[in-house]
């Protein structure tokens, strides 16, 4: 008998957990009456910071929070600061050395101040990561409530990869002290355009 | 040598430290209190643990449906599944992968079950470098010790711990204490460790049926640097993460870091659906021990756990004694458990380590009884005959005590009149080790029932 024979029978052997029904999820969880400042508030507790502009101040608002930021990529349309295009790399190592990403996002979650990113524009999922700080850049009006609504959004039909970021990465391991930056982005923010 | 497996012994060690035993608590005590306060943000809460405790059951009742499901749809992702029985078949076969693929250098992110089949030096007797990557795992890795908390590895460690170590092992600056110059010092190093590596190796917090992925939440983004980096990515997992729809991952993503650090979520939750360009991904399922649970009235719950910590953050034994003392892959009422269901012999003394206060099941997301569970292990153990004569006398003599009320009223009575004017070696004594470093509250005049009769013995 192969392992997996082996365990399939004894989960199936004496099991005395009662069968229960899933639950059903529509009209469940809490709703915001204005979802985007519960969104800032909470990303800003964990370090990040959300921005709401018109689609055209885009470069000139990036510029002024990073001014010397050296090595940029994007995969935004419409912004034409960057001077690297991670894209075009076949290795995600030489994504090392990026200072700043700017990233298209699908949506934001008001009640825990995450954004869902999906790597359809993005060939190296690496990138959320390596890069030394980090700009989500998404529509306005991409929002939900909750994380049921969330999930309602979200498939995986082929193989890919997609990830919640709430903030810059942290950590609070050396007596618990927050500090933000840990093997991520040093700094987050989410620009919603109009 | 049953000394090696002595909870009081080991907490007294750690108690001997009184003022970082109490620091300890506080720290705890403070996440504890940070889980309070974001669980009532949430109005739905408890009917969110209700879904929780409801999916699990569900899912375990049909375990074997649902893993042959999830390992149909992450084949159709290009995932290669694998199932071992136990911790060396683990092992082996991670092993086997990375040595296929001439693995020489692994990033690990932190994983309880690569603990518990104590992977690392396994890989490194096969001359292989496994680096831990989350800070306070990575921590603990170069001082030699294991975690002793599930979400905060380095909890027991104070921020001198880390300098010194950090100064002995990688060469920072000698009594710099700054949690950020040590956080930096250690991103630096592990960045390059992670540029270097062949291979990733994740855990698993949950793994989805009806998509075919896994999914994996940190704050530090290491899992996901140590997933994308490399071409070759490993997810190892215990049969139990696996949950039926993806939808059902919206109970757990608002529950697990809300529980765990009191954090609305965590700083990425990444879903795992198929391998990087041109990469190779597997997924390593092991029961080790898991599946007699199952067929467990009493302790089948504690199969649902989903690895939150807040049943240690708010224990107030393991914030007095420490992860260590518990000599167990996890600490704390779940651990206890866990492993006094595993191997009560060797666990013996855990379920004792328990005040039955009830805090643990009251702040469980998933609803796992675990106070109950610890309280029966303790009547298992006596039938099994395997704990010590002076504690299964002095059980024995207080149920057959309380099962006769009038003469339990009589002892109590007494007991209220001499305890208090004994000398103190009768209470503190070589069989008492608790009470090394405490005292006895003060004895009541009278008894509850007393008290009880007094206030509301004419209201009918
Ligand atoms: S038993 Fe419950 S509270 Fe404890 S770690 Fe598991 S899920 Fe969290």
């Amino acid at each position: 008998m192969t392992s997996k024979e082996l365990i399939l029978k004894n989960i199936r052997t004496n099991n005395v957990v009662q069968d229960t029904t899933l639950p059903d999820y529509s009209n469940f969880g809490l709703t915001f009456e204005d979802k985007h400042s519960y969104f800032s508030t909470m990303l800003e507790s964990v370090g990040g910071k959300a921005l709401f502009i018109k689609k055209e101040e885009l470069e000139e608002t990036i510029k002024s929070i990073y001014p010397d930021e050296k090595i940029i990529t994007s995969n935004v349309e419409g912004f034409s600061l960057a001077n690297f295009d991670a894209n075009k790399e076949n290795d995600p190592h030489k994504l090392k050395d990026i200072d700043l990403a700017v990233v298209k996002g699908e949506f934001a979650v008001a009640e825990n101040g995450a954004v869902w990113v999906k790597n359809r524009d993005n060939r190296h999922r690496a990138l959320y990561f390596i890069a030394q700080n980090i700009i989500l850049v998404l529509e306005k009006s991409a929002i939900v409530n909750n994380m049921h609504e969330a999930y309602e959004l979200i498939s995986f039909g082929e193989p890919s990869y997609g990830a919640f970021i709430s903030g810059p990465s942290k950590t609070a391991d050396i007596e618990q002290s927050l500090v933000i930056g840990a093997h991520g982005p040093k700094s987050g923010y989410v620009i919603f355009v109009e | 040598m049953s000394i090696l497996h002595n909870h009081p012994a080991k907490a007294k060690e750690f108690v001997a430290n009184d003022e970082r035993m109490h620091w300890h608590d506080q720290a705890l005590w403070f996440v504890r209190e940070k889980r309070d306060r974001i669980s009532k943000t949430i109005p739905e809460w408890e009917t969110l643990r209700k879904y929780a405790d409801q999916i699990k059951s569900h899912t375990m009742a049909n375990l074997d449906k649902y893993l042959l499901e999830f390992e149909k749809n992450a084949n159709a992702k290009g995932i290669k599944v694998h199932f071992a029985k136990d911790a060396q078949e683990h092992n082996e076969i991670v092993h086997r992968i990375l040595s296929e693929n001439n693995v020489k250098k692994v990033v690990k992110s932190k994983s309880m079950l690569t603990e518990e089949c104590h992977l690392n030096p396994y890989l490194e007797s096969k001359g292989m470098e496994v680096v831990d990557t989350d800070l306070g795992e990575r921590i603990v890795q170069l001082r030699n010790e294991p975690p002793s908390h599930i979400v905060l590895p380095a909890i027991h460690l104070k921020k001198q711990d880390v300098s010194d170590t950090f100064h002995k092992e990688m060469g920072t600056e000698k009594g710099n204490y700054d949690p950020t110059y040590l956080t930096r010092a250690a991103r630096e190093d592990l960045r390059q460790k992670f540029l270097d590596a062949d291979a990733g190796i994740t855990g698993v917090n949950f793994a989805i049926a009806n998509t075919g992925g896994v999914v994996v939440c940190t704050n530090e983004g290491n899992a996901d640097m140590g997933a994308s980096l490399p071409k070759l990515h490993i997810a190892c997992m215990g049969i139990e993460k696996v949950i039926p729809r993806l939808q059902d991952l919206s109970v757990f993503t608002r529950l697990l870091a809300r529980s765990a650090t009191g954090q609305a979520i965590t700083s990425y939750t990444s879903h795992f659906h198929g391998p990087v360009e041109g990469g190779q991904m597997h997924i390593v399922i092991v029961d080790n021990k898991r599946t007699p649970f199952l067929q467990s009235e009493s302790y089948k719950k504690a199969l649902n756990c989903i690895r939150c910590g807040a049943c240690m953050n708010t224990c107030p034994i393991y914030r007095r004694s420490g992860g260590h003392s518990y000599d167990y892959v996890i600490p704390g009422p779940i651990g206890s458990t866990l492993g006094t269901f595993r191997d009560p012999k060797k666990h013996k003394t855990l379920s004792f380590a328990c005040t039955l206060c009830g805090s643990c099941t009251n702040v469980c997301p998933v609803k796992i009884d675990l106070d109950s569970q610890l309280y029966t292990h303790r009547q298992d153990l006596r039938e099994m005959n395997i704990i010590s004569n002076q504690k299964r006398l002095s059980m024995q003599f207080a149920s057959w005590l309380m099962s006769k009320p009038a003469l339990f009223d009589f002892a109590g009575k007494i007991a209220r009149k001499v305890v208090p004017n004994l000398p103190k070696f009768m209470i503190y004594n070589r069989f008492n080790v608790w009470g090394k470093q405490r005292d006895l509250p003060d004895m009541p005049k009278k008894s509850f029932k007393e008290l009880y009769k007094e206030e509301f013995g004419n209201d009918k």
